[in-house]
């Protein structure tokens, strides 16, 4: 394999823990999705997830934004801190964590508005108004996303006018117009052309001097390209919770890891 | 190894060649019954639009084009026939009904599609479906017993007029709004509300702010459908408002529209005033092919712009 990113910066793992993960338990309704997880995603760095289909990667990265709150039925036990602060305590608002916490779905999802409104609809929540100040958050949130160049004269054109890729880029600026502490993205490149997740793997690197990464993703070149740290998911059998077999070192994982189903997954992919 | 490939291939093309003469019959007929069938239906809407035009078009002559559109009182003892004060009285109750009914169906709808629980959904749904299917004589009647008293204290006289037709009205017209700005809500692409939440929105900022306007068309649409059925309405409005062909006056006073007016007079209409009635039925479909086309050019822009 080509060089490990882990492996290449190390000082990444050097940061705090964004999000520690005690002990967690998730159930949808009856159903037992996920068992005992415990995790410590480093502040500024690119955290993978990874395991086959249906092993509760998704599920775990939407307890991390409190978006499992919208579905009926659904309980999580166990502890999750982000900065030290228990996210599910009492008297935290869900919508205040949103917007600390970003996320990009697999498939974009740009309002059915012109470009422009979709970058400033976070800020808009905010309360920002002023013209002046929404331009300027609109241009710098595009840049991050390496998406200015491309739009900059259509910005009242509509966000689904866009390709594919281009729509995803919009969907990142979107969330990076609101300056969130993380970025959980979900397959974020699954739907897109390669030049397009060229860019948004690019973007990534630069992102994560400031923004804290945690992506789910099926391909494993990607997750060892992009990633300092990797965990990866298993469900051992249909019906039963899934857990969290390894975590570590992006590096490791990708060369020695610990758990022979890492292993066998691993390589299963590769082979 | 390709020669009984071959074969096999010639076999097959020639069995799909071979439908039973049986089979041919029956789908030739069934294809024409179907045909039947839509022809029919759109010969009785064209045999009723030249009967109207045909018994109508003769208000140019006599009471005159001018002095029928333009005419501003409706008299038949007078032998006056002119419609604005119809014209005007169907602006009033429709837009009455348009007021009270257009935000209770927009609100019913957006609670069934993004608020109410499954239980609240599978009790308010069948609910409101079902006012679609109560006659409208049975509205008129209500309107008559509990309304009208009430608009009576309110406005003082009898409670006959603008008001309570249009709260009847917009009683009528709230499943079909309701139900068609479900649909549209319900064809927002779930991704958007998701990506709404997600930015740390509120459920209502996500409504207003995403996905009220990304229904907007539809909304329009369904908004239009209730007014043409506003318009079209008889029976509720006769009972309830007053019938008296003059121009608005008050929301407690009489008022009569074009379609209540045909109702009222064509019992005894002869001569010119029966002329005038089936001009009042041109303008009817006039309107409501206007509406039409509206609805058709809105959809049109729909696409265009997804
Ligand atoms: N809304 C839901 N209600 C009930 N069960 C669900 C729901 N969403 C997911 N599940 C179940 O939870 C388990 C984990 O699903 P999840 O979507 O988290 O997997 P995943 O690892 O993201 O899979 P994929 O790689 O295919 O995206 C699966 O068994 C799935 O069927
Ligand atoms: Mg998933």
């Amino acid at each position: 394999m080509t060089p490990l990113s882990g492996a290449a910066r190390p000082e990444a793992l050097e940061g705090a823990a964004k999000f520690t993960v005690r002990d967690l338990d998730f159930y949808y309704g009856d159903f037992h999705a996920l068992t005992g997880m415990n995790i410590d995603v480093r502040e500024n760095s690119v955290t993978a997830f990874i395991g086959p289909s249906g092993c509760g990667k998704s599920t775990f990265l939407r307890c991390l934004n409190r978006m499992n709150d919208l579905i009926p039925g659904t309980r999580i036990d166990g502890t999750i801190t982000l900065d030290g602060e228990d996210i599910y305590g009492p008297g935290v608002d869900p919508v205040d964590l949103r917007r600390r916490v970003g996320m990009i779905f697999q498939q974009p999802n740009p309002f059915p508005m012109s470009i422009y409104d979709n970058v400033a609809f976070g800020p808009r929540l905010h309360g920002i108004k002023k013209k002046e100040e929404l331009d300027q958050i609109v241009e710098q949130a595009l840049m991050r996303a390496n998406l200015w160049k491309e739009v900059k004269d259509i910005m009242e054109r509509g966000g689904l006018t866009l390709s594919g890729g281009q729509q995803q880029r919009l969907c990142i600026a979107r969330v990076l117009a609101v300056q969130p502490d993380v970025l959980l993205m979900d397959e974020p490149c699954s739907a897109i052309d390669p030049t397009s997740v060229q860019k948004v793997e690019d973007l990534m690197a630069e992102l994560k001097s400031s923004v804290t990464i945690i992506i789910v993703t099926h391909n494993m070149q990607q997750a060892a390209r992009v990633s300092d740290e990797t965990a990866f998911f298993l469900q051992e059998r249909q019906g039963e919770p899934a857990e969290l077999i390894e975590f570590g070192r992006t590096a490791e994982i990708f060369t020695s890891p610990h758990d022979r189903r890492t292993e066998d997954y691993i390589t299963g992919r590769f082979g | 190894m390709s020669e009984p490939l071959k074969t096999e291939k010639a076999a097959s093309s020639s069995g799909l060649k071979m439908m039973s003469r049986a089979t041919y019959f029956r789908e030739a007929a069934l294809k024409n019954i179907f045909l039947l069938c839509a022809v029919l239906a759109v010969a009785a809407v064209g045999l009723i639009f030249v009967f109207t035009m045909a018994r109508g078009w003769e208000v140019v002559k006599d009471p005159g084009l001018a002095a029928f559109l333009g005419g501003t009182e409706w008299s038949s003892s007078l032998g006056r026939f002119g419609i604005l004060p119809l014209i005007n009285g169907t602006i009033a109750v429709t837009l009455g009904a348009l007021l009270l009914g257009a935000p209770l169906a927009i609100g019913t709808a957006v609670f069934l599609s993004e608020i109410a629980s499954p239980r609240m959904r599978s009790i308010v749904r069948p609910a409101v479906e079902m006012l679609a299917g109560v006659p409208s004589v049975v509205f008129g009647f209500f309107g008559l017993v509990m309304i009208r008293p009430v608009v009576a204290e309110l406005t003082g006289g009898m409670g006959f007029g603008t008001l309570t037709a249009s709260v009847i009205l917009a009683v009528m017209i709230v499943p079909t709004i309701a139900t068609l700005t479900e649909d549209a809500l319900g064809s927002v692409p779930p991704g958007i509300r998701e990506a709404s939440y997600a930015m740390g929105a509120t459920t209502w900022q996500t409504i207003y702010k995403v996905l009220l306007p990304a229904a907007k068309i539809g909304i329009i649409d369904a908004t239009i459908l209730g007014m043409g059925r506003a318009i079209g309405e008889t029976m509720a409005v006769v009972m309830v408002a007053g019938n008296a062909p003059q121009f608005f006056k008050g929301l407690g006073a009489p008022i009569a529209t074009i379609t209540s007016q045909i109702v009222i007079d064509m019992s005894y209409a002869t001569g010119t005033h029966k002329t005038a009635l089936f001009g009042l039925a041109i303008i009817l479909f006039l309107i409501s092919m206007g509406l039409v086309a509206l609805v058709r050019a809105l959809s049109r822009l729909n696409t265009k712009k997804a």
